[in-house]
């Protein structure tokens, strides 16, 4: 009898593509422009002018994006040989990633306490972060088009 | 405790500058801690000398706005003009860094007047630099905090994350001009910087030299948070900035609840009220915590879901394992 249960990793794939859409939102949030254009004016769409709650969001989506990226990385690896070769698109996406993964990471760790980072560093890692989410967009819209997958694997 | 003069102070930090030469790191490096103030408001005359003293040191840091303004879009985007009025100094301004607040409080049965000095408290954790999405805000291991005037866009976040409202916005002027004046930013935020040049120099903030009653003590804070601590206990008083959002590098001592104070102040734009207030950051540092844990579940999900492919079809997942399936059609 033909399943009519979404696989596994479709689902995977969903919840990805959520969460990443949710990190972004929250991440352009971070900019006072939701309220000067009238996005937050939109019902259900006013916790977007509200900072602390965008703050908290992006959190609470990296932490889950996080999860899924070490899920889907660490199966890869168990797997390597059926999951075939990560394709170009599909590292390009991966190193973007990483790099988000890593400016993030050090904006967290610089919003502790007692942590202090010059003004340059800060305008670069901010700078940084947003031109990696840019271009992962860039690369992730070019892999939906040309209907590119991560892997070599069917 | 031995408090800390203004002399031995200058002494001390002039010391550090001189053999450190190192900018306002040096003061801090001194002691190994960030700096903090301790306000006496029973000291306090309300005399304003170190409100004019702020202006004399810090006016070559005030902005001279580009005028006629660009049109902004959307219409909502109000102008912030403080450059007609920069003599206003009954409350915070880009133009006035630091006033004098009023507050009616009763002591011992009498109705009393109690005046103190009002500025950037400093936060041991500042959600202006924190939060600021540009970088142009940025703390000091002196334990001050910047706005760089140079970079901010005067997008005016750091003054809603402020539980104090402290950074004040100003039109026409800094980097906006240059990029789309008429679609992002809107001038530049200012507010205490407490006086970072002249710490570098080995110099007090100029409203702490140039108070005639000594109202301000500034050092390490462990040693101001202590000396406050006495104080308050001496006198039964009470302490402000010690835990406020997390802690402070502001530490006012006051004979009366600072619920009093608060009640008998006016306060609202550009006047910082004197409630209680939660650590504004605790929340998303807590969250940290998750980042590192998520991770883990998410590798430890994927060995468990191995595992019991395993279990339940050994020979199939030996297979799956070892034998490569590849997609002949898929891109590289």
């Amino acid at each position: 009898m033909p399943s009519r249960t979404t696989s596994p990793s479709r689902t995977l794939g969903r919840l990805y593509a959520a969460t990443f859409g949710l990190m972004a939102l929250t991440g352009f949030a971070q900019m006072p422009i939701f309220k000067r254009y009238y996005i937050a004016d939109v019902p259900g769409l006013g916790w977007l002018a509200q900072f602390y709650v965008t703050h908290v969001m992006h959190y609470l989506g990296a932490a889950l994006l996080l999860g899924l990226i070490a899920y889907a990385a660490t199966d890869f690896l168990i797997h390597r040989g059926r999951a075939g070769r990560l394709t170009v698109s599909g590292a390009i996406r991966a190193i973007l990633l990483a790099g988000l993964v890593a400016t993030g990471g050090l904006r967290v760790v610089k919003n502790f306490s007692g942590v202090y980072m010059s003004a340059g560093w800060i305008v670069f890692l901010d700078l940084l972060h947003l031109g990696l989410v840019m271009a992962y967009f860039a690369v992730a819209l070019w892999a939906l088009l040309g209907k590119k997958r991560w892997t070599s694997a069917a | 405790m031995k408090p800390i003069s203004r002399r031995s102070f200058i002494r001390g930090s002039l010391g550090a500058a001189c053999a450190l030469a190192a900018g306002s790191r040096s003061v801090a490096a001194a002691g190994g801690e960030p700096l903090a103030t301790l306000i006496d408001i029973r000291k306090c005359i309300g005399c304003e000398a170190c409100v004019e003293a702020c202006h004399e040191a810090n006016g070559d840091k005030f902005p001279e706005p580009r005028k006629p303004y660009p049109k902004m879009y959307p219409s909502r985007v109000q102008v912030a003009d403080w450059s007609e009025r920069r003599d206003v100094n009954d409350r915070l301004t880009p133009y006035n860094w630091l006033y004098i607040q009023h507050a009616t409080v009763i002591i011992d049965g009498r109705e009393t007047e109690l005046t103190l000095p009002r500025r950037c408290m400093h936060c041991a954790n500042p959600p202006c630099v924190k939060l600021c999405p540009w970088g142009a805000a940025y703390q000091e291991p002196s334990g001050l905090s910047r706005i760089d005037a140079d970079i901010c866009l005067g997008g005016n976040k750091c003054g809603e994350v402020c539980p104090w409202d402290v950074p004040q916005r100003q039109t026409g002027v800094g980097l906006y001009l240059d990029l789309l004046p008429s679609l992002a930013g809107n001038g530049v935020m200012y507010k205490c910087d407490r006086c970072y040049d002249r710490l570098a120099r080995g110099e007090l903030p100029a409203c702490i030299e140039a108070c005639p009653e000594e109202v301000q003590t500034i050092g390490p804070r462990r040693r101001i948070l202590a000396q406050a601590q006495a104080l308050a206990e001496k006198i039964g008083g009470h302490l402000y900035g010690a835990s406020e959002n997390g802690g402070t590098h502001t530490i006012y001592v006051s004979p009366v609840p600072f619920e009093q104070i608060n009640a008998g102040s006016q306060y609202g734009p550009g006047r910082p009220p004197m409630a209680p207030v939660a650590d504004q950051m605790k929340t998303g540092n807590r969250l940290a915590a998750a980042m590192i844990l998520a991770p883990l579940a998410g590798a430890g999900a994927a060995v468990a879901k191995m595992l019991r492919a395993g279990q339940e079809n050994p020979g199939q997942a030996e297979a799956a394992g070892s034998t490569p399936r590849r997609d002949a059609s898929a891109e590289r």
